[in-house]
């Protein structure tokens, strides 16, 4: 970078070039008057407030200008002032409001410059003209929108536009009218604004303020608690109460920014429902005991029951050492593998699939690599629904010119920005990409010294595209086939290109053949192993990476180190001190089946809420109603927790220390804010607890990062990760021994982890879902999220503002559909499937395609997975939530 | 509406310098600018819709309401203003029950309010589908409204 020297006010200085000249002022503690100008937006030049004088230029205006060698500014004189006085009162004349009366009052830009011109109260009061007043919009639960305190500097307008890209807001009308606007002018939560919070935190003066505006005492550096985006926070905590959520600017994730649920979804913290003392059920009914009635009530209930009559379910929400913790427990005192997460209803074809053909099944590439790719291609992800944040790097790839294709059976917003949509039919992804792989290879567009160098079975794989001609293709999909052939095309051609995909992709019966469909074709592109491409599977929670890394799965100890390998089993129980069970254990599934079955008999869950988030819930409750002994460590009653022998409080990820893994394999710390509330504990202390009363070793930690050390000493690939070095910041694995090893943020760059350093390239057919529609169940159903929920919601339907946003379950149909069955906008319908029936409100729109409904999973009144399927991937043993076949009806006395 | 505006969108190229004679060729289609064409609008020339809102609202000559049957038109300019045209303003809105720029429920009537009509000598004034009422007290405002649609 060059650097040029300039002179402000008579002091020589140097900037980088490139600058301009307001940015070099005030880097050199220099101030110059501004309204319009922020840091992270490009300049607009609009409130004229940062006029200088430039020799040779005469009145400049400083925050469009760039540094140039030996240029004199002055910032200060007559003319300059007399300029900045006219400015700064135009604006205050049509800004009518009571300083001491607003939220931003000490904080407001406006009030700091007319300090600086010296425009005094008094004068303030006279200037202000009561003209029209616009309507206060007091729509979004979280902050307040005053355009009667706008003073237009459009730092809104462009931080929606170029931070956030959503662009929900803009200038609107003229002359005194002149007014920030939605489209329509409609309220802002009618209107497609996100909520996010980017426009309020950099609004300079009261026109934008959140409801809630208490200043913290304290902040406490943290990582979000809930999508696996893994975005840096701060929380601010007052007393023992978290009070306020920014983002962290110096996080490589978000870089500052976040979502809906980041910056305003922390009220469950301190929620009156937490738990708060332990439980225990007598004659039907909860009784608070102590720590020591519980924990010896448990103690003496397991001991009877050691072996596979066993199960543990561990929490993709609960930190790494936690997880880390609770497979050790089940393995090393419990004497079973039967230990599971939520990992197998959401990802677990991707770790199959990626395993079999990559030999590691993690996102290949980084988050913040998405933003330079030429191609991102987004196949069964609702990426700024779910990953909002890495939904904004969509956003820069395409600002960047990147082209987008959208493959997904519903008009996703995402679509809105895409090159090529491609709406398939649900279940049929196999299809589709072998289709899209057969133009590149007919069409010659593969790379052939890829597949030749880095690859094998091409020969077998190329063989199997011959029963996906493009009539068969479309004939299944449903998707044209010149926009198959486009999208082929595009992505063989714009490189790097780069693919994500989520639940769409896993959740099916077929899903590891989906996650294989998706590594052959960037395999014969050659689109991995490179910046900017690769394989990018995003995982949901915020910890459901590391919760898979740290062994919290039946087949494999921490590090994806087999169960059934003896040279790992003997490096475990050298290391635990005991003898190991040889038998992979069961599966999240089989684990209710074999509940249902009287097999297992005693159930220890943690932070997890089957009876909504599993398929075919009505057997999962049926199945717990059989246990004999049945423990839940939650921080809430959660809906299976009332179902509980003993219910154990857990504490929030604020109340603790440990680390979590994002979805690009980062292991980031998260910091105790505040103290337990009430007597509840952190996870890693009561499972502790547990296997003391059992009279286990190894469970003797005063710190989470003594767990941290053992995870490192058996897991190679996080060898290198220590608490010391994470206080420097995330680290990516695999992150071998060593105090220097830098982390890995692009995997298989020179070989793959496959035993001979190969990729594999795999034949795949294509197979129908496991249900499909017929005469009595003629709708697909298929699930979702929103924006403002998460997961089975125990955490987000706490927080009173997302449950304004979204109250309610909606069955969202397609308006042919709607209008065969007589069925209107908001009325109130039951839909049936093979399995059971729930009602919810019809929603009717044309984001979901003809023939298919879609409904999310968050609301306990309307449980949703009473009527999904739960047929199995063969292989990962994941149930097919993203397709069942289902009808809808009107209820009885309903008017047409 | 759908098929007409897509006709009109037809000869148009989807750039985005053409959004105000897009606009023009709609509102002279449909009277005014449909919410939903806006929206069609943003997305055929690939457009934030608030942006196309933003540049149809800096624009006096675009209406977001429908013209009613009878369309009448408020002056405001200075003669007509010191003579009385914010309480003749007032006394059309009671009598209408909208508000300027907006149309009633049922198309009968839309109102608006222009800068002079350029006969200052008969102030204040307003305008009923194109006949000038000269001299107006609220009085006669509900006079007119209350003859129902004769002026028409
Ligand atoms: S909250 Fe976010 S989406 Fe809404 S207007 Fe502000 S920046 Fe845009
Ligand atoms: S709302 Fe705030 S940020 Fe937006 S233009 Fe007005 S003063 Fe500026
Ligand atoms: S994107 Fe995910 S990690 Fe980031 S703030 Fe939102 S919920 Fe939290
Ligand atoms: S800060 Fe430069 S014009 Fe507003
Ligand atoms: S001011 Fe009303 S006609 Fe001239």
């Amino acid at each position: 970078m060059h650097e040029v020297t300039l002179t402000i006010d008579g002091l020589e200085l140097t900037a980088d070039e490139g600058m301009t000249v307001l940015e070099a002022a005030l880097a050199n503690s220099i101030y110059i008057p501004h309204l319009c100008y922020h840091p992270d937006l490009t300049p607009a030049g609009v409130c004229r407030l940062c006029m200088v004088e430039i020799d040779g230029r005469g009145l400049t205006i400083s925050c469009k200008a760039p540094v140039e060698e030996g240029m004199v500014v002055r910032t200060d004189s007559p003319e300059i002032n007399k300029v900045r006085r006219i400015a700064a009162e135009l604006l205050i004349v049509n800004h009518h409001a009571d300083c001491l009366a607003c939220a931003s009052n000490t904080q407001c830009k406006l009030q700091e410059v007319a300090n600086y011109i010296g425009i005094e109260e008094e004068r303030l009061a006279r200037l202000r003209q009561p003209t029209a007043a616009f309507p206060i919009d007091l729509s979004n639960p979280f902050f307040i929108r005053d355009p009667n305190k706008c003073i237009l500097c459009g730092i809104c307008v462009r931080t929606c536009e170029e931070v956030q890209r959503v662009r929900a807001i803009d200038f609107a009308f003229r002359g005194f009218l002149t007014t920030i606007s939605t489209f329509g002018d409609k309220p802002l939560a009618e209107s497609i604004c996100e909520s996010c919070g980017e426009c309020v935190t950099r609004c300079p003066a009261g026109a934008l303020t959140p409801r809630k505006s208490q200043r913290p005492a304290r902040e406490v550096s943290t990582t979000c608690p809930y999508c696996g985006c893994g975005c840096g926070i701060y929380l601010g905590v007052r007393g023992e109460k978290v009070v306020s959520v920014r983002g962290d600017v110096d996080n490589p994730v978000n870089k500052g920014a976040l979502c809906v649920k980041g910056r305003f979804g922390y009220d469950f913290i301190n929620h009156p429902e937490r738990l708060t003392s332990p439980l225990i059920k007598q004659n039907g009914e909860f009784v608070k005991v102590t720590w020591d009635e519980a924990l010896d009530c448990i103690g003496s209930n397991l001991s009877k029951c050691r072996g596979d009559e066993f199960a543990a379910i561990s929490s993709a929400k609960c930190t790494n050492e936690e997880n880390y913790l609770i497979q050790k427990f089940t393995r090393a005192v419990m004497g079973t593998n039967n230990i599971d997460h939520c990992a197998r209803l959401c990802h677990a074809p991707t770790v199959a699939g990626l395993a079999q053909s990559l030999g590691s099944g993690a996102m290949t590439n980084s988050i913040n690599e998405i933003g330079s790719a030429s191609c991102v291609f987004a196949i069964g992800t609702n990426t700024t629904v779910a990953h909002p944040i890495i939904g904004l790097q969509i956003r820069q790839a395409q600002q960047n010119d990147a082209k987008l294709i959208v493959a997904n059976p519903r008009r996703i917003n995402l679509c809105r920005f895409a090159d090529v949509f491609l709406q398939h039919r649900p279940g049929t992804d196999v299809a589709l990409l072998m289709g899209m792989m057969r133009v590149i290879v007919d069409e010659g567009l593969f790379d052939s010294s890829f597949i030749e160098g880095r690859t094998e079975g091409f020969e077998a794989f190329s063989a199997s595209l011959s029963s996906f001609d493009l009539d068969r293709v479309e004939q299944i999909t449903g998707v044209e086939r010149k926009n198959i052939i486009e999208a082929a095309r595009i992505y063989a051609t714009c490189k790097p290109a780069t693919i994500l995909y989520a639940m769409g992709i896993t959740q099916h019966s077929h899903g590891t053949d989906n996650v294989l469909a998706i590594s052959n074709i960037a395999l014969i592109t050659g689109n991995i192993g490179k910046p900017s491409t690769g394989v990018n599977p995003l995982r949901g929670q915020n910890n459901v990476q590391g919760a898979c890394d740290t062994g919290a799965l039946p087949g494999v100890y921490p590090g994806y180190q087999k169960v059934g390998d003896p040279a790992v089993r003997r490096k475990f129980e050298s290391a635990w001190g005991c003898s190991l069970n040889e038998s992979p254990g069961l599966t999240h599934v089989e684990i209710f089946d074999a509940i249902y079955a009287r097999a297992i008999k005693t159930l220890y869950l943690v932070g997890e809420n089957p009876i909504l988030s599993e398929a075919n819930a009505t057997h999962v409750e049926e199945a717990i109603n059989r246990l004999e002994f049945f423990v839940v460590q939650d921080i809430f009653l959660s809906e299976t927790a009332r179902l509980a022998d003993v219910v154990l409080p857990a504490v929030t990820f604020a109340e603790k220390d440990g680390t979590f893994t994002n979805t690009e394999r980062r292991v980031q710390r998260v910091y105790k804010a505040i103290e337990p509330i009430g007597d509840a504990k952190p996870d890693s202390w009561i499972t502790c607890q547990i296997a003391k009363k059992l009279d286990a070793k190894g469970f003797d930690f005063s710190h989470p990062r003594e767990i941290m050390d053992e995870i490192a000493s058996l897991t190679p690939s996080y060898a290198g990760i220590s608490y010391e070095r994470l206080e420097k910041g995330g680290l990516q694995w695999p992150c071998p021994a060593g105090e220097h090893h830098p982390g890995t943020p692009i995997l298989h760059t020179e070989r793959f982890a496959t035993e001979n350093g190969r990729a594999k390239l795999v034949p795949l057919e294509y197979k129908p879902s496991a249900e499909l529609p017929d005469d009595q169940y003629p709708l697909i159903l298929t699930t979702e999220r929103s924006l403002y929920h998460f997961h089975t919601a125990t955490m987000t339907r706490k927080v009173a503002g997302l449950n304004v946003l979204r109250d309610r379950e909606l069955v969202e149909i397609n308006p042919k559909d709607a209008t065969a069955l007589g069925i209107a906008d908001g009325e109130t319908v039951r839909v049936v499937s093979r399995r059971g029936e729930v009602t919810a409100d019809a929603k009717v729109t044309d984001v979901s395609p003809p023939g298919v409904i879609c409904m999310t999973f968050h609301f306990a009144e309307s449980p949703t997975n009473v009527l999904t399927s739960s047929a199995l991937d063969p292989v990962a043993k994941i149930p097919e939530t993203k397709v069942c076949a289902v009808r809808i009806e009107r209820l009885e006395g309903a008017v047409a | 509406m759908e098929e007409r505006l897509t006709s009109i969108l037809s000869s148009y190229k989807a750039n985005r310098d053409e959004l105000i004679p897009i606009l023009q060729q709609v509102q002279e289609e449909f009277g005014y600018l449909p919410q939903q064409a806006m929206l069609d609008i943003a997305q055929f020339i690939g457009v934030p819709e608030s942006q196309v809102y933003a540049v149809a609202t800096f624009y006096a000559q675009f209406r977001f309401t429908p013209i009613g049957r009878t369309h009448v038109t408020v002056c405001r300019g200075t003669a007509c203003h010191v003579r009385g045209a914010p309480r003749i303003l007032e006394e059309v809105e009671r009598q209408l029950g909208i508000k300027e720029g907006e149309t009633t429920p049922d198309l009968e009537y839309s109102l608006e309010t222009v800068a002079c009509i350029g006969c200052c000598g008969l102030s204040p004034c307003i305008v009923v589908n194109a006949k000038v009422e000269a001299k107006m007290t609220p009085r006669k405002v509900a006079a007119i409204f209350a003859k129902g649609d004769e002026t028409s």
